[in-house]
């Protein structure tokens, strides 16, 4: 294969490492003020945390420049080997991590903590890659797409078993990179679907009318709505929508009916319709010979069947912690002592900052530590604090660019292995981003993930730093391979 | 078709990037819902960090009319504790040094969390746990703080008295009540206010203003410093310091003369209408309302029978009995229903009523200064009689609304306007009362009590005083007031412009007369003095409430100096008795500021007098405390 060497400083993504070194910069502007001291030492000094971070900062440097300096082909060539051995980490971690607050996820080693969660996505994303990139790979290939599966969820599962459940839940970030190399989007679709089942039911699970439990109704609907919607996308078949409509009409007519006489119980008689569309559709699907009635079909079992196992998913898998994390996000809970208290603090934070925020070290709800893990997982407060709406929304904008960014790098790549591993990066950061200032605002229940280069702490830094610059050094090369 | 669908593929950027979008977009309108539209947040952020601590100002001192220190204040201590820093401690301990039960601590500790009692509890905030600490509780509390981590000891000061008199006039301090903080946004609850008498009438200048401290306090209380470096804070303003018209010696001299006995001394400067002394009995010691025990005893002196809590001197409503005929001979002169010349007869009774009412032996016929210096009875009521019954007015309506206006323009009637709450106003009836009475047919002889200060007629001591003073004054009275300076302020002018009586001077010369005959030789004769012109006027007021009250209104002056001054002692009997000689001495304590020798005897008599006996310990809280 011939090779062009490219000169690194000319190829490599300087919008990138602008938009890099710009969200490090003022992620340490933001540690400074959410870990200022009234009465304390110094910025720079080594033991406070804006000292150390500058220290994280500068290693990440050093690291970057080794990235750099390291081959395009090193990646590909190590990726198994990189991945087997981020793996057997998270196994030692396992068993060699002390508790730290209900967590076994951080090896210490004498002063220096390091979380392997954080470089165990980089890895994830190079194995993903590598074996996208491999010879026959084809996504639609069941045992292709179960080794897809297996590489995402190895270490998802590893993870989970630290009870590190937010960083574990950023692997379903990867389901987007499938999403773009063909995997079907009703799977996403089924995804977003489970959590919107989830919301409702739960939101509405107190909320009885008459015998009708009102989320499990408004659920019960959506699920024939959105059966409607595929069959006619899918097929065309308006007759299968107007018999299943027909039905729909007599059946809720009846109840009507009967509820003259019984209490009713609206949402089983959709329920009902549900499983009579079940079987209608298993039987179009015999008729006509294709698989997307069959898949239909299918799909509305798979919803009724979550629907129902909503309950027992929520008492009886959710820790009770996390079960009123989700109240409190839901709104159900108004627990602004307990539970409530980092959201509610942390809003707070935020909505003090106004238009032009209060100004660098001069938010008071951070600096005095009234919102917990203010320098860690809750630093967009000390952004919305002190810069306010501008200066937050701004942030907001330069990772929205950034990511606009990979995604456009990733597409000009030539190899499927650059691309994927493009896409991870980029699916990565927006899931971080979601989670993360979702559960600052108060909009989504708190699943504890850094927020990617301005939460203080090492391993967050690093990870993300090999995360981009690995990318960045493969997009260097994308000439070089002819 | 391979092509084609890697086409799509590529199209699937899209979708992941407009997600992207849609999500970024999604934050920045949250971020906008909470930081411009919400608007609760800032304050919520404010109440989190900053620590408003009221710095309490210094309440302003009383001093008498000669500069010496009356009230004053004096640190007391109380307890505070924050509920979210108490570790475990010993208890026991505790309750010892402070001296209360385990009971008495756990249902303190309830109370204060208890919501209901309590609304502004939370645990982060500095609870009053006990009030007022003597300075020798506070002593041994203070060395075993330490142990108790959560108590605190916050200063604050609290009344003190130089001579333990005039509680009346005084007045008390106690912590506001729900009314008070609703009225007044200067108050929340726990904050001290006067709740009678001067410290009432002049909270809002005594009071001075409260400052503010602006601290930082982080998320688990504690305090970080001052904000922006006490640039925000505001200073408190101390509250300004009064000069009493009360004169402190005579006031005590009163109160002695005055133990166990009922009633009340008022001496008033005419030319000013400054109180001189306002000595109630019974009287009791101002510091049974000063400190931890003022709830107990407040209780205690209002269960009392004797009601000492009851300011006499301006809130009881006394039949002014004999002290009344000068009113009477002014209102005849001026409605010239009389005249200085003017004779009627007195045989041992008013003969017009069969003898009734009844008089003493003097000479008759006799005119208007020889009827006052001898209180003739008959007099009066023929005056009255003359007024109301021959025909000088439209009807026996008009000409009594008449003698009604006149009395009024004297001040009685209505209250005078002192500068303490709750002055009664006496009762002066006009003539639809006795309509209503009388439907309508009624004269001079129906009511003829009034004309010598008995029926209807009420007034208070304060009153009668100020009715020596417009005689002192011949025709005016400035209205009475125990302030005589506030700091830095202006009295209202209500204490410094005159109000005229509607009586000619002139017509006062007789009464001034008849008052100086009354004491030469006439019915006021113990207060003669040697060195001293003394006018009196003694009452003999029938009541209902068993023996007559003793009664004296009197003027005097020594080398340019004058007081007017009344005395009324209840159920002590002729005017002679108790109101004559108590109101001697009291003009000599004051003008001359020390009792003759000649006088010691009536002094040793009038202190040693018991009329009515009063439960000690209110009068000597001090000692029995």
């Amino acid at each position: 294969m011939p090779y062009r060497k490219t000169e690194l400083i000319k190829s490599v993504d300087w919008f990138t490492i602008l938009l890099y070194v710009i969200l490090v910069v003022a992620g340490w502007f933001s540690i400074c003020g959410a870990s200022y001291e009234y009465d304390s030492v110094g910025m720079f000094d080594v033991s406070g945390r804006p000292g150390s971070q500058l220290i994280w900062i500068g290693l990440s440097v050093v690291l970057i420049f080794v990235i750099l300096m390291l081959d395009a082909d090193f990646y590909d060539i190590f990726a198994y080997l990189i991945y087997a051995a981020v793996i057997a980490l998270l196994i030692a971690t396992i068993f060699l991590a002390p508790d730290i607050k209900g967590s076994r996820s951080w090896l210490v080693l004498g002063p220096v903590r390091l979380q392997p969660a954080e470089v165990a996505k980089f890895a994830t994303a190079l194995a993903l890659a590598r074996l996208m990139n491999s010879y026959g790979f084809q996504l639609d290939n069941v045992k292709h797409f179960l080794q897809v599966l297996a590489v995402i969820f190895l270490p998802m599962v590893l993870i989970l078993l630290q009870k590190e459940t937010g960083s574990a839940l950023v692997y379903f970030a990867f389901l987007l990179v499938l999403y773009r190399e063909g995997m079907s989007g009703y799977i996403l679709l089924a995804g977003v679907c489970a959590v919107i089942f989830f919301v409702t039911s739960m939101k509405f699970s107190e909320v009885v009318i008459g015998a009708t439990p009102l989320g499990m109704l408004i659920v019960a609907a959506m699920i024939l709505f959105i059966i409607l919607v595929l069959i006619y996308v899918e097929r065309k078949n308006l007759l299968a929508v107007k018999v299943i409509g027909v039905v729909t009409v007599a059946g809720l007519l009846d109840g009507l009916l009967a509820s003259f006489f019984i209490p009713v119980n609206y949402a089983y008689i959709l329920i009902g319709v549900v499983g009579f569309t079940f079987l209608y559709l298993v039987a179009l699907s015999v008729k006509s010979w294709t698989k997307h009635y069959l898949l239909i079909a299918l799909f509305s079992l798979g919803s009724v069947g979550f629907l129902f196992s909503v309950d027992y998913v929520f008492n009886d898998i959710l820790e009770p912690h996390q079960q009123i994390r989700i109240k409190v996000s839901l709104g159900m809970e108004d627990d602004p002592g307990g539970a409530g208290y980092n959201v509610n603090q942390s809003k707070i934070a935020i909505g003090s900052g106004g238009f032009a925020g209060k100004g660098f070290l001069n938010g008071t709800q951070t600096k005095l530590k009234y919102v917990p893990e203010q320098d860690t997982d809750f630093i967009f407060c000390t952004v919305g604090e002190e810069q306010g709406f501008v200066g937050s929304s701004l942030v907001l904008l330069l990772f929205c660019v950034l990511i606009l960014r990979l995604l456009y790098l990733a597409e000009r790549q030539h190899s499927v292995f650059r691309r994927v591993y493009g896409y991870s990066v980029a699916a990565i950061l927006l899931f971080h981003l979601a989670i993360n200032i979702g559960m600052v605002t108060g909009l989504t229940p708190v699943i504890g993930i850094p927020l990617p280069f301005f939460s203080y702490g090492g391993s967050s830094l690093w990870g993300f730093t090999i995360l981009l610059f690995i990318f960045l050094r493969l997009d260097a090369a994308r000439g070089e391979r002819l | 078709m391979k092509n084609d669908t890697k086409y799509n593929l590529e199209n699937r950027r899209y979708v992941i990037g407009g997600a992207a979008v849609v999500l970024v977009l999604l934050f920045i309108g949250r971020l906008f819902y909470l930081q411009l539209i919400e608007s609760d947040y800032k304050a919520w952020a404010d109440s989190n960090a900053f620590l408003k601590k009221t710095l309490y100002p210094s309440r302003g001192m009383m001093y008498d009319r000669n500069g010496k220190l009356l009230v004053f204040n004096q640190p007391a201590y109380d307890v505070m504790l924050i509920m979210r820093e108490i570790q475990p401690f010993d208890t026991v301990d505790f309750c010892n040094t402070l001296s209360i039960t385990k009971q008495q601590f756990e249902k303190r500790i309830a109370d204060i969390k208890n919501r209901r009692l309590n609304p502004g509890y939370s645990s982060y905030v500095p609870q009053v746990f006990l009030n007022q600490l003597s300075a020798r509780e506070y002593g041994v509390l203070q060395e075993k703080l330490y142990k108790f981590p959560g108590f605190y000891i916050q200063k604050r000061t609290i009344r003190e008295y130089s001579r333990l008199i005039g509680a009346h006039v005084l007045g008390n301090i106690g912590e506001v009540n729900k009314k008070d903080v609703e009225r007044d946004p200067y108050y929340v609850s726990g904050d001290y206010s006067g709740r009678s008498g001067i410290e009432h009438s002049y909270e809002e200048v005594l009071r001075g203003g409260k400052g503010v401290e602006i601290l930082l306090r982080d998320a688990h209380g504690r305090i970080k410093g001052k904000y922006e470096d006490g640039k925000h804070d505001i200073p408190p303003v101390s509250g300004k310091n009064l000069t009493l018209s009360l004169d402190i010696e005579v006031q005590e001299y009163g109160e002695k003369l005055m133990q166990n006995k009922r009633g009340a001394i008022v001496m008033i400067e005419p030319e000013t209408g400054e109180v001189v002394c306002m000595v109630t009995a019974p009287y009791y010691d101002p510091n049974l309302l000063v400190g931890r025990q003022r709830g107990r005893n407040y209780n205690e002196l209002l269960k009392d029978p004797a009601k000492p809590l009851f300011n006499r001197a301006i809130m009881a409503k006394y039949p002014p009995g004999s002290t009344f005929k000068p009113t009477q001979a002014l209102i005849f002169l001026q409605e010239k229903v009389i005249d200085d010349h003017t004779m009627y007869t007195c045989a041992h009774g008013y003969t017009f009523r069969g003898g009734k009412p009844a008089c003493h032996g003097h000479g008759s016929p006799l005119n208007v200064v020889a009827a006052l210096a001898t209180s003739c009875n008959s007099y009066f009521c023929w005056g009255l009689h003359d007024m109301l019954d021959r025909c000088k007015y439209p009807s026996v309506q008009e000409a009594f609304d008449t003698w009604k206006q006149r009395m009024v323009d004297m001040g009685y009637g209505y209250s005078l306007g002192v500068d303490l709450p709750h002055e009664a106003r006496g009762y002066i009836p006009n003539s639809k009362v006795y309509d209503k009475i009388y439907n309508s047919r009624w004269n001079s002889s129906t009511i003829i009590s009034i004309a010598i200060g008995q029926g209807e007629i009420l007034a208070t001591p304060l009153q009668i005083a100020n009715l020596a003073a417009t005689i002192a004054n011949r025709g005016f009275y400035i209205a009475p007031h125990v302030v005589k300076e506030i700091q830095d302020t202006p009295l209202d002018t209500a204490y410094t412009s005159k109000r005229y009586t509607g009586i000619e001077a002139r017509y006062y010369d007789l009464v001034q007369e008849g008052m100086k005959n009354a004491v030469l030789g006439g019915t006021c004769r113990t207060a003669r003095l040697p060195d001293m012109e003394v006018w009196g006027k003694t009452g003999t007021a029938e009541n209902p409430h068993g023996k007559d009250h003793s009664a004296f209104m009197g003027i005097a002056s020594y080398n340019g100096k004058r007081v007017a001054i009344a005395v009324y002692v209840e159920n002590g009997g002729f005017g002679a008795t108790y109101g004559v000689p108590v109101g001697r001495l009291m003009i000599e304590k004051y003008l001359r500021g020390h009792i003759l020798e000649e006088s010691k005897w009536i002094e040793q008599n009038m202190m040693n007098a018991v009329v009515s006996p009063i439960i000690p310990w209110v009068m000597n809280g001090k000692e029995n405390n």
